[in-house]
């Protein structure tokens, strides 16, 4: 997993709540075996019209968005499904963290496993981020994950809340599966104390 | 009496299944139950294969096809060639990585969510995850039962563990009974109505209280099947005698099935235990649902009428009403049971247990569909598909006028080729109204199967409670 520490990017906004997995990838990209590539169909119901061009209305569609690899939300961003491709279309995008009031869990998790950071605000801090990427193009913000800290160049400074072994996973860009194969011998201990050794 | 230590029902599966815990880390829970399907499982398997790692318990993982499998003559080859390689990948990796697997040719093939319960898979106490939100469906039998993605997957597949941060627990109290022509699905509906899509984020959910306890077990996975909806990371509902006569008898039910009654019956939450958070609500307040926007939170009684934006408080709801409304083509004010449909969906984890198709064929016994609605019943798997048509209710369906499918997620999620075209409306028992999830501007309307059968009928929703 490629390692997050801080990063500096354009912020682009998706003033909306409840912005769902089935929006930030529709279903008919799924049946793809791979986990890559999916940045060309990130939003595209959203994104492109029905005979594919761009749709100008769409937010990542405008001019001052363009590069943004800050994404800005509003409340209970990444509802609905499981799928982790929602994640990968980010990633593959260009995005690197989302920023949010709050998100749905299982978003929430998948984001952890790709690198991709997402970051909850006060609705007060993520109102004041709106504001100003509204105010400003290309407006930028710096997030420092060790320091937990979002901050801009004009003085707005917030902090979050982050899992200490999810953001030490982050930092190091650990494989956690490696991780969890440090415990095997607990594991082995766990199935032949509960009886699970055998077929059952 | 009260235990020396109460716990709820998850806090006793939590503790039973802690392999590791370091004080202010996450906790290493075993996972009993692992359940896997042709979407969100090729490139777990695939970051196995690239690692060198072997899947540690084939045996306690069980593989279906069911969100795209095209749902008319399994005989004819599979039209699209990206959905027939996924459903080859599957194949192929069970095969390799020594896997059971219920293919398309099997007659146990069906919904992860209905073959899990079906084949006795499902049990109390387990911990159960698959690559599938509503695999919180399982936690209707007592289970701690979650969706994962697919890093997770692959994660359990190789330590049959999962790393995970304790959830909080949230009683859900429900009194009294359900009235007439009430189901579990307006239950669940009429609760994300009241705690909204987020309002069980971060924690899991027990339904507790008379209404609960009265439910069959299919009724009550309907209830746990959308916790997700809820924003719950599971839902769970503590096993009684309903649920071991459920499991009795089924292929997988244990061997020892008393002993394993006896153990199951220390489950239930202590007297005594708490929760994070309760909600009580009175069953007599439910009224059958209709959602009216493009989340299952927008939502209303099917006898009031369609809100207005105007009316909600919060500036970001009433932003997401107005934007909703457009996409539905709804006007406010509008009374729900003069809204027309297009199109009816009977199926999905949700509502396509024998159950539901019971009750549906019911409603429509002897009658016709409208002119202008096409309708279709797809069963949530061969077992049910088999037993329904022994019961002549395939052709209840067929003669009212209603297409009769093979198993399959199908216009839940619109995977396959059963869509929506844009600007259809449908009356879905499915789980999510999301635009466009059933076909890119198709406007689905979340029901109960009776709702979903009587609008059928009657081209436009009813009142079941008093229609006939």
């Amino acid at each position: 997993m490629k390692p997050f520490e801080t990063h500096t990017g354009i912020v682009a906004t998706l003033d909306r709540s409840n912005v769902d997995t089935d929006q930030i990838i529709p279903k008919q990209f799924l049946k793809r075996i791979e986990r890559t590539g999916f940045g060309q169909f990130l939003f595209y119901d959203w994104r492109f019209l029905e005979d594919g061009s761009p749709n100008p209305d769409f937010e990542l569609n405008q001019p001052q968005f363009q590069g943004a690899s800050i994404l800005v939300g509003r409340k209970n961003f990444g509802n609905g499904s499981s799928r982790e491709h929602a994640v990968w279309s980010l990633d593959d995008y260009g995005i690197r963290a989302v920023i949010a009031e709050s998100f749905a869990d299982i978003f929430y998790n998948n984001c952890f496993k790709n690198g991709l950071l997402p970051i909850t605000l006060t609705p007060e801090e993520v109102h004041q981020i709106h504001d100003r990427v509204n105010q400003q193009d290309g407006y930028q913000l710096t997030i420092d994950l060790p320091a937990q800290s979002v901050r801009d160049e004009d003085g707005l400074e917030a902090t979050f809340e982050i899992e200490t072994f999810r953001k030490e996973c982050l930092i190091g860009g650990l494989d956690q599966i490696a991780l969890t194969l440090n415990h095997i011998d607990k594991i082995e201990q766990f199935e032949k104390a509960n009886g699970y050794c055998q077929d059952s | 009496m009260i235990a020396d230590n109460p716990r709820t029902l998850f806090e006793k599966i939590w503790d039973q299944h802690v392999v590791h815990q370091e004080p202010g880390q996450q906790t290493l829970l075993y996972i009993d139950l692992h359940l896997i399907h042709e979407v969100t499982s090729p490139q777990a398997f695939e970051g196995l294969r690239l690692a060198g790692r072997p899947l540690r318990r084939p045996e306690r993982t069980i593989g279906t096809q069911d969100h795209n499998v095209p749902t008319t003559d399994r005989s004819l080859p599979i039209v699209d060639t990206i959905a027939r390689q996924q459903i080859e990948t599957l194949r192929h990796n069970c095969r390799e990585f020594g896997v059971r697997l219920y293919d398309l040719d099997s007659p146990n093939q069906g919904i992860v969510h209905v073959i899990g319960p079906e084949l006795g898979l499902t049990q109390p106490g387990m911990t159960i995850v698959c690559g599938d939100s509503h695999t919180s469906t399982h936690g209707a039998f007592g289970a701690l039962a979650f969706g994962i993605g697919t890093s997770e997957v692959e994660h359990v597949m190789a330590t049959q563990t999962l790393s995970q941060i304790k959830p909080k627990t949230y009683e859900i109290r429900i009194n009294g009974s359900l009235g007439r022509g009430v189901t579990s699905k307006d239950l669940i509906l009429y609760l994300i109505g009241e705690i909204t899509t987020a309002g069980g984020t971060g924690h899991v959910i027990e339904y507790t209280g008379q209404a609960i306890r009265e439910l069959s077990m299919e009724e009550r996975m309907t209830v746990c099947n959308m916790s997700i909806e809820a924003g719950a990371r599971a839902g769970m509902i503590a096993p009684d005698e309903t649920t071991f006569e459920y499991i009795r008898g089924r292929e997988f039910a244990p061997d020892d099935f008393e002993a394993s009654v006896t153990r199951w019956k220390s489950l239930p939450s202590d007297p005594g235990s708490t929760y994070d958070r309760v909600d009580i609500f009175e069953a007599e307040d439910v009224a059958p649902q209709v959602t009216w926007g493009t989340n299952p939170g927008q939502v209303t009684r099917v006898d009031a009428g369609v809100p207005d934006p105007a009316d909600f408080a919060d500036a970001t709801d009433r932003q997401s009403a107005e934007s909703a409304l457009k996409y539905m083509d709804l006007v406010p004010g509008t009374p729900i049971t003069e809204i027309p449909v297009d199109r009816v969906f009977i199926g999905s984890c949700t509502n396509s247990r024998i159950e539901d198709l019971r009750v549906a064929a019911e409603l429509v016994r002897g009658k016709k569909i409208a002119d202008h609605v096409s309708a279709m019943v797809v069963p949530g798997s061969g077992i049910i598909k088999q037993q329904a048509e022994q019961e002549g209710l395939d052709r209840v369906f067929l003669e009212a006028g209603f297409e009769w499918r093979e198993a399959g997620c199908s216009m839940c999620l619109g995977m396959n080729p059963d869509q929506l075209d844009p600007g259809e409306r449908c009356a879905s028992t499915s789980n999510r109204n999301f635009e466009g999830r059933q076909g890119r501007g198709g406007r689905t309307h979340l029901v109960s199967p009776e709702m979903a059968a009587a609008a059928a009928i009657a081209g436009r929703f009813v009142d079941v409670r008093h229609w006939d």
